[in-house]
């Protein structure tokens, strides 16, 4: 009997904790997906952050290391030092992780080049805490510490990252993509692998930012929360490649 | 063969000559001779030395190169330490082995940058949240620097916990004569291959983590952490009796107070007063029973406990006597350091 489907050898049978309707699930299938198919499952090391995939240990079949909240491109580079340079590294994490609290582990790692992949879940909102206020909470955009909508003047500006990061010398590849259907699945799964790739070939530092969604914290059912991906995230967080050495190689 | 070396410097070929290869660090005064010194020696024995860009992610950065199996350290100074923190605290919740070394100045806040002994509580105490301790050690000479430095990368494999080593301003700046040991031959480092997260290919994930999110389970894991710190002070507990067998009047302080109180106990002894002194060397687990041992002696009249702080030590030493003696405290802070006169007119006009 010919196998059509199946899941990926990099993920554990432990049932996934997120909410239904969540992209965390379809970010990790496509994660351990792409490493299953570069052959690079062994070996691999991810690092977790803090927040709704602070579980990811338990899902990935790969060892991990559950970093402090922000930390984990500072401990994804020091294991770069350590271990062989064949390794596929990789970190895992969100808004507030990545563009808040560990802004600076983020921008640095970036500076230095790490030669490492970042996974960056963007949905706008503290999800396990409970739907607060992320760097990445659009303006008009409602969260339990913001009630009437992120208002710059009183919240604070959002940052978009992929754009900041395309300034620095030091990243090989920046894309910003979403999974808000099945075409765009596809095309963030294409993007995942490009980064493990060129890490695969030492390029540096590459980076994927997936606009996601929080059915739970958004409180709308999850087709709702997709379409609102589409519709806002999107708009505000436009798509596409925003760095790539090897166009600029040619 | 001795060699004449600046402390700073001699902790840092010390971790080398223990097999340290990795360091992460951020500059502070007066601990930068470590890094400075371990940025161009590591990558001459095939390590790697980052300078982070905060104490933050250096710290996370030793979370990750233990994690992965790696012998390796970071030092900083009493604000930067303060910092660090959150990573200890993670590091003892993940059992990660690894050496962190401070070089006091004195606080509180961004203070001043003169020797002082005002983190005692915040690195035997847990310092970061949570229960947990890190092994302290307090060396009082340059050599001792070095001997400890070599040996706490074995010590923390051998519990998988953090180290930390306390000098000063003043022990980190000044210069001594002291022998490195030998460079430890690699192979014969312990084998982590069973628990750290290195990549390893044989389908049987290795997990670093502090995260137990289950009430019983942390309880569980908490309960295990402190059997083992019972065994490490049954085992590593170490501390020096200075001309104490016939003491009437015992100071006890480490570091480089205890070389002071040392030049204090041989002036009062030439001046006929029996003095002496108890030196703990580890400041946790605590000497509690080398205290307690002496408190029991007749001879004894009464115990000075010196710091450079206003007063921290000197509660352990409170509960090692247990009110069998008076426990008197004498200190300095800021940045200034007591001199022996200062000790002998204290014990001969009581201030």
């Amino acid at each position: 009997m010919k196998i059509v489907a199946d899941k990926p050898r990099m993920l554990t049978d432990t049932p996934l904790h997120y909410c239904p309707g969540c992209a965390h699930g379809i970010v990790h299938k496509l994660v351990a997906e792409v490493l299953d198919e570069l052959g690079k499952v062994d070996g691999a090391i991810g690092v977790v952050p803090v927040g709704c995939s602070v579980f990811g240990y338990k899902y990935f079949k790969c060892d991990v290391l559950e970093a402090a909240h922000g930390r984990a491109p500072a401990v994804a580079s020091a294991i770069r030092r350590v271990v062989n340079p064949d390794n596929m590294i990789f970190t895992y994490q969100g808004d507030g992780d990545l563009a808040s609290i560990g802004m600076a582990e983020t921008v640095h790692a970036c500076m230095r080049g790490e030669n490492i992949t970042i996974i960056f879940i963007n949905n706008g909102i503290y999800g396990m805490t409970g739907g607060q206020m992320a760097p990445t909470t659009m303006p008009g955009e409602k969260a339990t510490t913001c009630v009437y909508g992120r208002d710059p003047k009183v919240n604070g500006n959002p940052v978009r990252m992929c754009e900041m990061l395309a300034t620095l010398t030091g990243p090989a590849y920046i894309e910003r993509v979403s999974v808000y259907d099945v075409p765009h699945v596809n095309k963030t799964k294409a993007a995942i692998k490009k980064a493990f790739q060129m890490q695969m070939e030492k390029k540096g530092l590459s980076f994927i930012e997936v606009v996601a969604n929080c059915p739970t914290n958004y409180h709308m059912t999850a087709l709702e929360s997709m379409q609102f991906v589409k519709e806002k995230g999107c708009e505000f967080y436009p798509l596409g490649v925003y760095k790539d050495i090897t166009k600029e190689e040619k | 063969m001795k060699k004449l070396w600046k402390g700073n410097e001699a902790i840092a070929e010390a971790a080398v000559a223990a097999g340290c290869r990795y360091f992460f660090g951020y500059p502070i005064t007066p601990q930068n001779e470590i890094p400075e010194y371990l940025s161009w020696r590591l990558p001459e024995v095939g390590g790697a030395f980052i300078q982070a860009e905060s104490e933050v992610s250096a710290i996370n950065m030793v979370y990750g190169a233990a994690g992965a199996g790696a012998r390796c350290m970071t030092s900083s100074s009493s604000p930067g330490i303060s910092l660090k923190q959150e990573g200890i605290s993670y590091i003892a919740g993940a059992e990660l082995p690894c050496v962190i070394v401070n070089i006091m100045r004195s606080g509180p806040g961004l203070g001043g940058i003169q020797p002082a002994q005002g983190d005692y509580f915040q690195a035997t105490k847990g310092g970061g949240h949570g229960d947990y301790h890190p092994i302290v050690y307090a060396p009082c000479s340059i050599q001792e620097f070095v001997d400890i430095t070599y040996s706490a990368f074995d010590i923390a494999d051998k519990y998988r916990t953090p180290v930390m080593i306390i000098g000063d301003g003043m022990l980190g700046q000044m210069m001594e004569p002291a022998e490195i040991p030998p460079m430890r031959d690699l192979s014969t480092l312990p084998d982590k291959n069973d628990w750290a997260a290195c990549g390893h290919s044989d389908g049987i994930p290795r997990i670093i983590n502090s995260l137990r999110i289950e009430a019983d389970e942390n309880e569980e894991f908490n309960l295990r952490l402190f059997e083992k710190y019972a065994v490490i002070a049954q085992n590593e507990t170490k501390h020096e009796y200075y001309e104490i067998d016939d003491a009437e009047i015992v100071f006890v302080a480490y570091g480089s107070v205890a070389r002071i109180c040392k030049a204090a106990v041989v002036e009062l002894r030439a001046n006929g007063i029996k003095a002496g002194l108890i030196r703990p060397i580890t400041l946790y687990p605590y000497p509690t029973d080398a205290v307690a041992e002496v408190a029991k002696k007749d001879c004894v009249k009464k115990f000075i406990t010196v710091e450079m702080s206003m007063g921290q030590m000197v509660e352990d030493v409170r509960l090692a006597v247990n009110g069998l003696k008076p426990v008197e405290f004498y200190g300095r802070c800021g940045g200034n350091v007591m001199m022996p006169a200062d000790l002998v007119k204290y014990v001969k006009e009581g201030k």
